[in-house]
């Protein structure tokens, strides 16, 4: 890479004039009008309305169903990624191209294929609802559908790192004596680590916005399966626009902070694999 | 080149098979475990939206497809896409120029900031439009007065979706422009093309799988979008709902007729994912292939590796 590019190119003020512009109007300026109005509240105002009973409740399902879904994508993830570099084994071509399934159906068509699978009559849910295991309608639902949104993130994020591994290394334990599982704890875990850690950080986070496939899935009762994201639906649409805004913020404040954990975890992880 | 590993690893195996691989039921265990998660996650809900909006037969299927209320959701999402995707990619070709070919100060925070809408919730997104346009927002007493509806109209719910969809083009076309390094347009340039000659036929040919990529993503995106367009939309039916707000109509009204219509509009939307991911699909073993025989190239003439190092210029 040329570090200081000798560079006669013409167009850079325009592009970069364009660039600004585009992503002031389209970005920062909606961002920024938000923060400016929540921030017209005092203190006391926006913290009595970002924690009425019924906000802690949805910030209580929204986090604690993002946290197990990320969970078990996590481990599914890990699983599949591993099986998807390390196996060769018929279809494993299609299989990961069916990885990408969340990242390109729309929301609602999850939500409504979802609900419809787990309910009473559905292919899952006739089995399952007589065992008393409700994955429609229920709690259990927002679990489902957040983990399906966030499934790619784990296996796209762990994969290439799986496929640069040097598998010399393991080789080298193997050598010295080690047994399988003994070298994949001490050798291939502790290098897959950060990455499955942002992996989970990359899907709770997309889990925590979430709105469409859920509200489809989830029966939706104020303080018992309602999320953040519809308790700011629903304060609009009662056009208690403050209240709407304080949540909003809340939920605004956290994304930042993954955002910017998710920055760290990856510098983290990186560091693990440059060789 | 999967061959060739396979025979290499093939051929490593047998000195330490017991350490670096795992034994046959392990690896048949991990693999069952990992085809059982994508049935249940990822195949039964695809082909069940296929399989419930036929279920009453096709000719029921193309009823509820010929609606008039779906009719018009489906023109109202094709409308928003039509006009969302092309500003993305006016604007992520003219970010990649300026980010990719020129070094300047503060760089790595500009591509933080196009980032910054996967980031954030799409209702969090959609509130941030009804604070600036709606009725009590800042622009909202002068939009009135001119009588200019944003809100709970078309206009908001393209600029949700812009909002939604702004990083995919910029984010696939900075990396594949930043590989293809600076050299091939200041030649054209001091052969005496035009800077705009020089963008049109050097630049643009040798990224546009990259921007097809960008652009199929950004696509599906904005036809799919759901909350930042639900805040804004208004929910008239015949009016402001795209087909994925029709879905939702449909499903809530919960009679099983309305129920079949709403797998139908879905079937719709589903088929395009299953394209875009097709497109991707195809995209990525494209670039793999042109990837491995640069590379093949280059092993074999070393001396003229350094101007063949880039994949997309291969032709």
């Amino acid at each position: 890479m040329a570090a200081r590019k000798f560079n006669a190119l013409p167009g850079f003020g325009l592009t970069m004039g364009f660039t600004l512009v585009y992503l002031s109007v389209i970005v920062l300026i909606p961002i920024g009008g938000l923060i400016f109005k929540a921030l017209g509240m005092s203190w006391a105002e926006l913290w009595r309305l970002a924690t009425t009973e019924r906000a802690m409740a949805a910030y209580r399902l929204t986090f604690g169903a993002s946290f197990i879904a990320a969970l078990t994508n996590a481990i599914f993830g890990t699983i599949l990624a591993w099986v998807l570099v390390r196996y060769h084994f018929p279809g494993r071509r299609f299989v990961d191209a069916l990885v990408d399934i969340p990242f390109a159906l729309p929301t609602a068509v999850a939500g409504l294929t979802l609900a419809n699978l787990y309910s009473g009559n559905g292919w899952l849910g006739q089995f399952l609802v007589p065992l008393g295991i409700h994955g429609a309608y229920s709690q259990l639902g927002v679990v489902i559908a957040l983990t399906f949104v966030g499934l790619p993130f784990v296996v796209r994020t762990l994969q290439p790192v799986l496929e640069g591994m040097e598998r010399e290394v393991e080789e080298v334990a193997a050598t010295l004596g080690a047994g399988r599982l003994r070298t994949f704890i001490s050798v291939v875990a502790p290098t897959l680590f950060p990455t499955i850690i942002t992996g989970f950080a990359l899907a709770f986070a997309r889990a925590v916005g979430e709105y469409g496939s859920v509200i489809f899935i989830s029966s939706n009762i104020p303080r018992k399966s309602e999320i953040a994201p519809l308790v700011i639906i629903t304060l609009l649409e009662q056009y208690e626009y403050t209240g709407a805004m304080a949540l909003a913020v809340v939920l605004l404040t956290i994304s930042f902070s993954l955002l910017i954990a998710i920055n760290l975890l990856e510098r983290w992880a990186s560091r693990y694999h440059q060789h | 080149m999967e061959t060739d590993t396979k025979l290499l690893r093939r051929g490593g195996d047998t000195k330490s098979q017991r350490g670096t691989e795992e034994s046959p039921f392990v690896k048949w265990l991990l693999i069952t475990i990992a085809l059982g998660f994508v049935v249940v996650f990822l195949l039964l809900p695809l082909v069940n939206v296929f399989w419930q909006s036929l279920a009453h037969g096709l000719a029921v299927y193309w009823e509820s497809l010929v609606d008039s209320d779906t009719r018009s959701a489906i023109k109202l999402t094709l409308l928003i896409a039509g006009i969302s995707v092309p500003l993305n990619l006016l604007f992520g070709v003219a970010a990649a120029w300026a980010i990719a070919k020129f070094n300047f100060k503060g760089k790595p925070m500009l591509i933080s900031l196009i980032d910054l809408p996967f980031a954030i919730s799409p209702v969090v997104a959609g509130l941030m439009f009804v604070v600036l346009f709606g009725r009590q927002g800042f622009f909202g007493e002068w939009l009135d007065t001119h009588e200019i509806k944003i809100i709970f109209a078309v206009p908001g719910m393209v600029l949700a979706t812009v909002f939604i969809t702004f990083p995919f083009v910029a984010r696939e076309l900075i990396p594949v422009m930043e590989a293809t390094g600076t050299e091939q347009e200041q030649a054209a340039l001091t052969l005496g093309a035009s800077g705009w000659q020089t963008f049109w036929h050097v630049t643009l040919p040798s990224v546009r799988w990259g921007l097809l990529y960008g652009v199929i993503l950004c696509n599906a995106r904005a036809m799919g979008e759901f909350g930042a367009v639900s805040v804004v939309s208004g929910h008239i039916t015949g009016q402001t709902d795209t087909m994925p707000l029709r879905v939702e109509k449909l499903y809530q009204s919960a009679s099983a007729a309305s129920m079949t219509a709403a797998f139908a509009v879905a079937s719709l939307l589903a088929l395009l994912a299953l394209i875009t991911l097709v497109v991707k699909t195809f995209l990525e073993w494209r670039t793999q292939r042109e990837f491995a025989l640069a590379q093949r190239s280059v092993s074999e003439t070393p001396l003229l590796a350094p101007s063949i190092q880039v994949p997309s210029r291969q032709q």
